[in-house]
């Protein structure tokens, strides 16, 4: 071939990044509904496919080989994690996926570095690329340290780095500096080096003292960083599909980060500064917590008795329903119950679990009805009319200091109000606190009993009991 | 591939003040386009976007053609294989979890 082929300019590899970006914005705008997200999904995948045929028009394209084994390898690890993973371990594969992702970019910028000869004197295609590098690397780091908490590598609980913030704020000034000289005519690759050892450092310290109950913010804010710094990317390399896809991805983040840090009624800064529970304020609210009350313990026949003459039962699930995988046991249980004439429902608060949606999915996949799911605002105001509400694994979205105690570390925090139903059965493993390391004045209500034990075994009990009534 | 195909194209870049008005509108589209989407779906949300964002493999492509010293290729090899995991992973986990609720109805 000669000529330049007309598949080869510039312009029809645009267009092509235009009909891929308008796929992919097709697509998500189908995942707002159950009944068309399927198609959705697939629709931007679609545009996936076209975004990188278009890519390979490229003139000049080469390396084939290397592009080979990459994608190979790619797809050899893609295709199992994604058919193996369990739902309840959603959390920690979003997390690492969007570790992933911020690595590619931050090794691409690296790579770009080297390509210039370390001349990023070009402001357009330099600022860009130390951004990348800054966000990327910090959201590859964080997330993997938000991984390994989750998969409990390394302990849920807020780890406490001594400097805190300042450090940080240290290493971010180091890595920035580091860019500037670079940006300013330095061509060092130690330099370019430096940013990502800084940042490295910083996504590391950055998410190791947030505790696993802030977990759903911190997730967000990673997809947020890995999108905005893939658009960065597409800036430096003149990428309108990466500038797109990016920043709708980048949007999506800031969204859930932000609903997030609204459903535990903190501000997003005081989330990712972090050492929620591990603090002094957790501290100072246990002695006055639930020492001061008797817990009242019942059995899997006495629950089940419970549960067999109420009207309206509401199962509050979370994240003890993930950890000890019940929610198929739970789903069984809700059938018995609705034979008995029994209506049950479901509430989930938005920041149950430790990623948004988290419920929803588990929920979804032992075939609970879409529309026994509730959300918050809509459950809060029948829990006066429900007989018995059915506590599984969750704890701080339940806890009345929330509403009533300003001294609480979680005060103003919106939580389901369970405590207004004629009685509680709360399952748990064991009277210790939960994540955030509260007390919750809940269990030593008078009207709440606890069923101790692994959630998905005394779930089966009840339901066995309720078939022997 | 020949030489005079990459003089012809490696033309000019698009300004950058246009590449800024798309990355500005591109932000506005994806706040009003997620925001529609429900609490239920936030889970499938996060993986599709995952998938999506593994766009940067064509960061990792676009960078591979013109790449020539070993090290450079290595990392490059990494960052691809990433966006692949991205793209592929992302897309089929969120499909598996869509799936579940459209059973439903």
């Amino acid at each position: 071939m000669l000529a330049t082929s007309f598949y080869q300019e510039t312009a029809f590899i645009n267009a092509l990044y235009i009909v891929a970006f308008t796929l992919f914005i097709v697509g998500l705008s189908q995942v707002t509904s159950p009944l068309t997200a399927v198609r959705g999904n697939r629709i931007a995948g679609y545009g996936m496919v076209v975004a990188i045929v278009a890519t390979f028009l490229y003139p000049g394209a080469g390396n084939w080989v290397l592009i080979a084994i990459g994608l190979i390898v790619g797809t050899a690890i893609g295709i199992p994690s994604a058919r193996q993973v369990k739902m309840t371990a959603m959390p920690q594969m979003v997390a690492l996926f969007n570790g992933v992702g911020g690595g590619a970019i931050a090794l691409i910028a690296w790579a770009e570095f080297r390509e210039y000869n370390g001349d990023l004197t070009t402001l357009e295609i330099g600022i860009p690329l130390v951004f990348a590098a800054i966000v990327g690397s910090v959201s590859f780091w964080g997330s993997n340290i938000a991984f390994a908490k989750l998969q409990e590598l390394i302990g849920g609980s807020p780890i406490k780095v001594p400097g805190g913030v300042y450090l940080n704020i240290l290493l971010l000034i180091g890595a920035v500096a580091c860019g500037v000289l670079i940006l300013t005519g330095e061509n060092e690759e130690l330099l370019f080096i430096g940013i990502l050892v800084f940042s490295a450092i910083l996504g590391n310290l950055f998410v190791l003292p947030i505790g696993g109950a802030d977990m759903p913010v911190v997730i967000s804010t990673l997809n947020a960083f890995t999108g905005l710094s893939a658009a960065a990317a597409g800036i430096a390399l003149d990428n309108t599909a990466l500038i797109v896809a990016g920043m709708i991805v980048g949007a999506s983040g800031t969204i859930l980060t932000d609903q997030m840090a609204k459903a535990m009624n903190r501000t997003i800064p005081s989330v990712l500064l972090g050492g929620f529970g591990g603090g002094d304020a957790a501290a100072a609210a246990g002695p006055t917590g639930a020492e001061g009350g008797t817990v009242r313990s019942t059995s899997a026949a006495d629950a089940a008795i419970q549960l067999a003459y109420a009207r309206q039962v509401v199962v509050v699930p979370g994240y003890g329903m993930a950890v000890s995988q019940a929610q198929h046991a739970v789903r069984e249980m809700s059938k018995v119950l609705e034979e008995k004439g029994v209506e049950v429902k479901f509430a989930i608060h938005p920041v149950a679990g430790r990623m948004p949606g988290h419920m929803n999915v588990l929920l979804a996949e032992a075939d609970v009805p879409y529309d026994q799911l509730k959300e918050m605002d809509e459950i809060n105001g029948e829990f006066g009319r429900t007989d018995v509400s059915l506590v599984i694994g969750a704890n701080d979205v339940t806890n009345p200091d929330a509403r009533s105690k300003p001294d609480s570390p979680i005060y103003g925090m919106p939580i389901l109000n369970v405590d207004e139903s004629s009685s509680v059965i709360v399952l748990k493993r064991s009277m210790s606190s939960g994540f955030a390391g509260i007390d919750n004045p809940l269990f030593v209500n008078p009207k709440t009993a606890m069923l101790f034990g692994d959630a998905k075994g005394s779930i089966t009990d009840i339901t066995a009991e309720l078939g022997n009534l | 591939m020949d030489f005079l195909t990459l003089a012809s194209t490696s033309a000019e870049r698009t300004p950058i003040i246009t590449l800024l008005a798309i990355t500005v509108l591109a932000g506005f589209v994806g706040f009003f386009v997620i925001s529609k989407v429900p609490n239920t779906l936030h889970t499938p949300l996060m993986s599709a976007t995952n998938a999506i964002h593994g766009i940067v493999l064509l960061g990792g492509l676009i960078a591979m053609f013109g790449a020539d010293d070993a090290l450079t290729k290595a990392m490059l090899v990494v960052a691809i294989a990433f966006g692949m995991i991205n793209i592929v992973g992302g897309f089929l986990v969120t499909d598996r979890m869509l799936e579940m609720f459209k059973k439903k109805d």
